[in-house]
């Protein structure tokens, strides 16, 4: 069993084996199941975050009003062709938004890893259709890579955003995406791990301050910068570029900040952009009044 | 290690909006009631720390009620679990609790019906995944890092015995034990990790014993 990114990439080199592989074996081993068994329980997985994406292509509204219909924006602008930075990373960012509008509208999702962040990954994935061309199998082994980075961020940091901010859910889930991009692009293990530690260092720090408490503002539009994060950290790790702090470090840096962080900026709902006055002002139009005085 | 499976990491499959407030609480409301072994009457449900401040915008509520009522985390029919509960005539009382947990996401549920009541307290880590920390009054020291059940079962000669002798028999391996009970020949808990997963048949097997009154899993 691997249990930090460094016994992971050295597994990978030893054995000359990719992470997608290694996590499917690991996985085989701790719960007794046949690879059958786990690459058709991931293939399920798959079908849930397509069929999250496309739902949210059609537009969703949530039950505050507060989120929806930005996915769909987002297309019509593509589909324009005056869109400034690359059609492939704007295509990502719309499916990870899509996502986040199905979940906060309670629609069903997979979470990767958790709700908040479930739309960075499927984004991602689900925008290099046509570039890479991945058949089904090297679809369920982008979410196996990502899935194996993002069990040694949750065994060693934490991937909740109340315990470590949002830099525990979109930031584990950005970083999680880069590796997995990373792999499916054909880069080595070793720049799987690169563009992770890259990714996660530029989401350090970041707070989980949802408006009236829900799921939905800031949290839409982070899934849209966490995927936009992880296609560049992953074109950047391919270009040969590394991180001057290893991975692991990062993450370990990343667990420090979260517990340094005051538990008003940890999904309470009391600080950041929850506690502007607009967020104040969303938040008593929603509940009636501002859960901080009730 | 607390997260052991890649699918809690990529998963579950879930209605949102969030792990921690809907598939967390909904999985907490379910090992209620599993561990009540039948649909209760009546629950008073606690919510502390971020479950206090922020269940009704996330449908805490709504998948706790959810899990009490069988439901998977990935149930359409969580949407609408208030409304099921109300038609079965199910009474439901939710508190927001002023004391400060240990970990930010703590709800306690208290079920029963006119045969017997139960109480346990869970954590939600982040994810989906939970923990249960506290059954009936008893602490819960589980690791969380391999499967584990949950004996409840009088104190009585011999209940320990048959519990390890049918584990013995299915060639699972336990590795972690704790006993307690309220009083000598009082209400008993039994708390074993084992190595792998248990069948049902195994977990039926045991049910199936005198002197025990539930089983239930706590870690999948």
């Amino acid at each position: 069993m691997f249990r930090n990114v460094a016994e992971l990439i050295e597994l990978a080199e030893a054995k000359q084996k990719r992470i997608s592989t290694l996590m499917i074996e690991q996985e085989m081993e701790v719960t007794g199941r046949s690879r059958e068994q786990i690459i058709h329980q991931m293939g399920v997985n798959l079908d849930v975050m397509e069929q999250a994406v496309e739902k949210g292509l059609q537009g969703v509204q949530s039950v505050s009003g507060l989120t929806g219909g930005d996915a769909v924006l987002l297309q019509n602008y593509i589909k324009s062709g005056n869109f400034l930075s690359g059609e492939l990373l704007l295509d990502a960012v719309s499916k990870a938004v899509a996502t986040n509008e199905v979940n906060a509208a309670m629609g069903t999702i997979c979470a990767t890893p958790t709700a908040g962040s479930a739309g960075v990954v499927p984004g991602t994935l689900f925008a290099l259709q046509n570039k890479l061309k991945p058949n089904r199998e090297q679809k369920i082994a982008f979410l196996f890579t990502a899935g194996a980075f993002g069990f040694v961020v949750a065994n060693n940091a934490s991937i909740s955003g109340a315990a470590g901010g949002c830099q525990a859910e979109v930031g584990s889930a950005a970083g999680m995406a880069a590796a997995a991009i990373v792999e499916m692009a054909g880069g080595t293990p070793a720049q799987s791990a690169e563009a992770m530690a890259i990714t996660l260092k530029n989401m350090l720090g970041l707070v989980c301050d949802p408006v009236a408490g829900l799921v939905e503002v800031p949290c839409v539009k982070r899934n849209a910068m966490g995927a936009a994060n992880a296609m560049v950290a992953a074109d950047m790790a391919l270009a040969g570029i590394t991180s001057r702090i290893p991975c692991d470090e990062v993450i370990d840096a990343m667990y420090k900040i979260g517990q340094t962080m005051p538990s008003a900026l940890r999904e309470t709902a009391q600080g950041g952009l929850a506690a502007t006055p607009t967020g104040r002002e969303l938040e008593a139009k929603i509940f009636g009044l501002p859960l901080n005085k009730k | 290690m607390k997260f052991r499976s890649v699918f809690d990491i990529i998963g579950p499959v879930m209605i949102g909006p969030s792990s921690s407030h809907t598939a967390g609480a909904a999985r907490i409301g379910r090992v209620a009631r599993n561990l009540f072994d039948r649909e209760p009457k009546w629950a008073h449900i606690s919510f502390y720390g971020s479950f206090a401040k922020t269940y009704k915008g996330h449908g805490t509520d709504v998948a706790i009620v959810g899990g009490l009522l069988d439901f998977d985390t990935f149930d359409e029919r969580i949407k609408e679990s208030l409304e099921i509960a109300r038609k079965k005539k199910m009474k439901i009382t939710f508190r927001e609790e002023e004391a400060v947990p240990e970990h930010p996401n703590t709800a306690k549920i208290l079920v029963g019906d006119d045969d017997g009541e139960l109480e346990l307290v869970g954590i939600s880590i982040g994810g989906g995944k939970i923990e249960i920390v506290e059954l009936n009054g008893f602490k819960l020291r589980l690791s969380g890092h391999n499967p584990a059940i949950l004996v409840v079962h009088d104190d009585r000669f011999g209940a320990i015995a048959s519990v390890s002798n049918i584990l013995a028999k299915h060639q699972i391996n336990i590795g972690q034990m704790e006993v307690s009970r309220k009083g000598k020949g009082k209400m008993a808990l039994m708390t074993i990790e084992v190595d792998q997963n248990l069948e049902d048949r195994v977990i039926d097997e045991i049910a199936a014993l005198p002197d025990i009154t539930q089983v239930a899993r706590i870690v999948d």
